[in-house]
């Protein structure tokens, strides 16, 4: 485990707040100082979102994707920020990442840790979605055809749910409905192949690279 | 050699006639018998000549006396949720945190599912004896919570209630142990421990050296038989001088980590069994399955100390039969001792 900023010290905080700083704070656990890089920043909600937490979050998935932390890091991390995000500025500020309609689903897996990071860092970034909760292949389809969603997210654990991609992704192809699948979760970090397989757009290796995965499938760069 | 002392030689860290194979198949069972998975697991004589013939096709070294996690998870009050291409799910989870300070555990006799295991390995023992190594399955103190809580309840628990973490860690030991012991009195011979949540990719070390560790040093201790401690895919490096001391005396290898590194590390200590990656091999042809039968050996079996497996402690349903057969006569073929031309 590396738990080491060589940006600085948690005590710096008053005189150069920074995402690395705020990484620090989260992977510590440390609400307070949480609160204080907040308001050292002087930024707008939204800026705050934008230039500290996102990053911040989107750091410390990385480090979990190297072994570098644990899930239970990336998890801590992301309440501590939708608490914060809750208390200061009473839920998320909304950031148009993505002009088009976000959906995140899980495909017949009772398992929703992985949704629930996802949606850690889709509220961080100021994303607003829909939450379809646990879904078959032909719900999924059906709400993204009456909700007109155009990016639809699907978090994994188990390799049946995963292949499961492969239904939703021909029934939207027969309907004609120009919707991107984004997919994430340990079968396609173990079977990187099943990406392609399941006729996917986009596979994130952690719950941070949504985001720019999301502005990709968006037509923008990442 | 029987595949019980070919394993048994393994164990010893010394070198028996061939690298030991554990094929851990459950649902495949229910293929052999033309089963629904949820039919197949109903029975324990389903699961007995599932076990068998399965021994038979594959010639490899031990049962799987394992139906499926959840079904510890209904002795405390939850459900299965079958489907017809996995591993059943646990349900809803039936505990919440406020039960914890004055939770008990379940008596194992009040749980149909887990009686229909100590029923199968009744069965497995007589159809083998001793010739064969039978392994029963636990779920740890430490990772059970998942499907007892839900998995975003249980870290809350872990960081904002660490007296009833405790407690709850105290519960899970004891049944673990009872469980385990239970299923080593019907007929296993070994029980592995299956701990995901030990794994440094999955929980802070800290957080495991406080809650993890302890409840597994109590509930191995009390295991009256050998252990098996599998992180289900989870690396374990980062851990591995832990689980040495926890009284186990195997690990399994997640098919992200160098098998190699594991096996220097765990030398002379702990038996290391791994990591065919199950997920990949739905597609293998026959070059591939030999290429990474060959390569698990080269980096891993030098010396005895190392059953072949694959990654996970069960491979998925999607892996056709034939591959399993590849996998297997490859294992046969370049496992051979003495080992020609390897590094690990």
């Amino acid at each position: 485990m590396i738990v080491s900023y060589p940006a600085g010290h948690l005590s710096d905080v008053p005189a150069r707040p920074s995402a690395d700083l705020l990484e620090l704070a989260l992977v510590n656990m440390d609400r307070l100082a949480l609160q204080r890089i907040y308001s050292a920043s002087g930024l707008t909600p939204l800026f705050f979102c934008e230039q500290f937490i996102t990053p911040a979050l989107a750091g410390i998935g990385e480090k979990w994707d190297r072994g570098e932390l644990s899930l239970s890091h990336v998890y801590m991390s992301g309440r501590l920020c939708e608490d914060f995000m809750e208390q200061s500025f009473r839920g998320a500020p909304s950031n148009r990442v993505s002009e088009e309609r976000v959906a995140l689903a899980v495909l017949e897996d009772y398992h929703l840790l992985g949704k629930r990071l996802v949606g850690f860092v889709l509220r961080g970034g100021g994303v607003d979605y829909l939450d379809y909760g646990t879904v078959t292949a032909a719900e999924l389809v059906q709400r993204v055809q009456e909700d007109s969603v155009r990016v639809l997210l699907i978090s994994a654990l188990m390799l049946p749910s995963a292949l499961k991609v492969r239904e939703v992704r021909d029934k939207l192809d027969q309907a004609g409905v120009p919707c991107r699948i984004i997919v994430g979760g340990a079968p396609f970090r173990l079977d990187p192949s099943l990406c392609d397989e399941v006729g996917a757009d986009f596979c994130c290796a952690t719950a941070s690279q949504v985001l720019p995965a999301l502005i990709q499938a968006s037509g923008g760069e990442p | 050699m029987t595949s019980m002392e070919r394993v048994l030689t393994a164990l010893s860290h010394r070198e028996p006639d061939r690298v030991p194979l554990f094929l851990l198949l459950t649902l495949h069972g229910a293929r052999e018998l033309g089963l629904s998975i949820e039919e197949y697991f109903s029975s324990s004589e389903n699961v007995v000549r599932g076990q068998l013939a399965m021994l038979r096709r594959y010639g490899h070294d031990c049962i799987y006396a394992f139906f499926h996690a959840s079904l510890e998870v209904e002795a405390w009050g939850g459900s299965t949720i079958f489907r017809d291409d996995g591993p059943p799910n646990a349900g809803a989870p039936p505990l919440k945190a406020d039960a914890i300070a004055s939770l008990a555990p379940p008596r194992l006799s009040a749980a149909p599912g887990l009686v229909r295991v100590l029923e199968a390995q009744r069965g497995l023992r007589h159809a083998v004896g001793d010739s064969v190594p039978i392994i029963g399955v636990v779920m740890s103190p430490f990772s059970l919570p998942v499907m007892q809580l839900g998995f975003d309840a249980y870290l809350d628990l872990m960081f904002d209630r660490p007296d009833l973490m405790q407690r709850l860690m105290e519960v899970n030991a004891a049944f673990c142990a009872e469980w385990g012991n239970a299923q080593l009195a019907a007929g296993a011979h070994a029980i592995c421990y299956f701990d995901p949540l030990a794994s440094p990719k999955m929980i802070d070390p800290s957080l495991y050296r406080s809650f993890g560790w302890p409840a597994a040093r109590r509930a191995l201790n009390a295991i009256k038989g050998p252990t098996a401690t599998h992180l289900a895919s989870g690396p374990c490096l980062g851990v591995v001088e832990d689980l040495a001391g926890s009284g186990t005396a195997m690990v399994g290898v997640g098919g992200e980590e160098d098998l190699a590194a594991v096996k220097k590390r765990c030398c002379g200590r702990l038996t290391v069994f791994g990591n065919l990656n199950g997920i990949a091999m739905r597609s293998w042809d026959e070059a591939a399955a030999i290429a990474e039968v060959k390569g698990a050996i080269d980096a891993a079996a030098q010396g005895g100390g190392f059953i072949l497996s694959d990654q996970h402690g069960e491979i998925p349903w999607q892996v056709p039969e034939r591959t399993l057969e590849q996998v297997a006569q490859a294992a046969r073929e370049y496992g051979r001792y003495p080992l020609q031309g390897v590094r690990g």
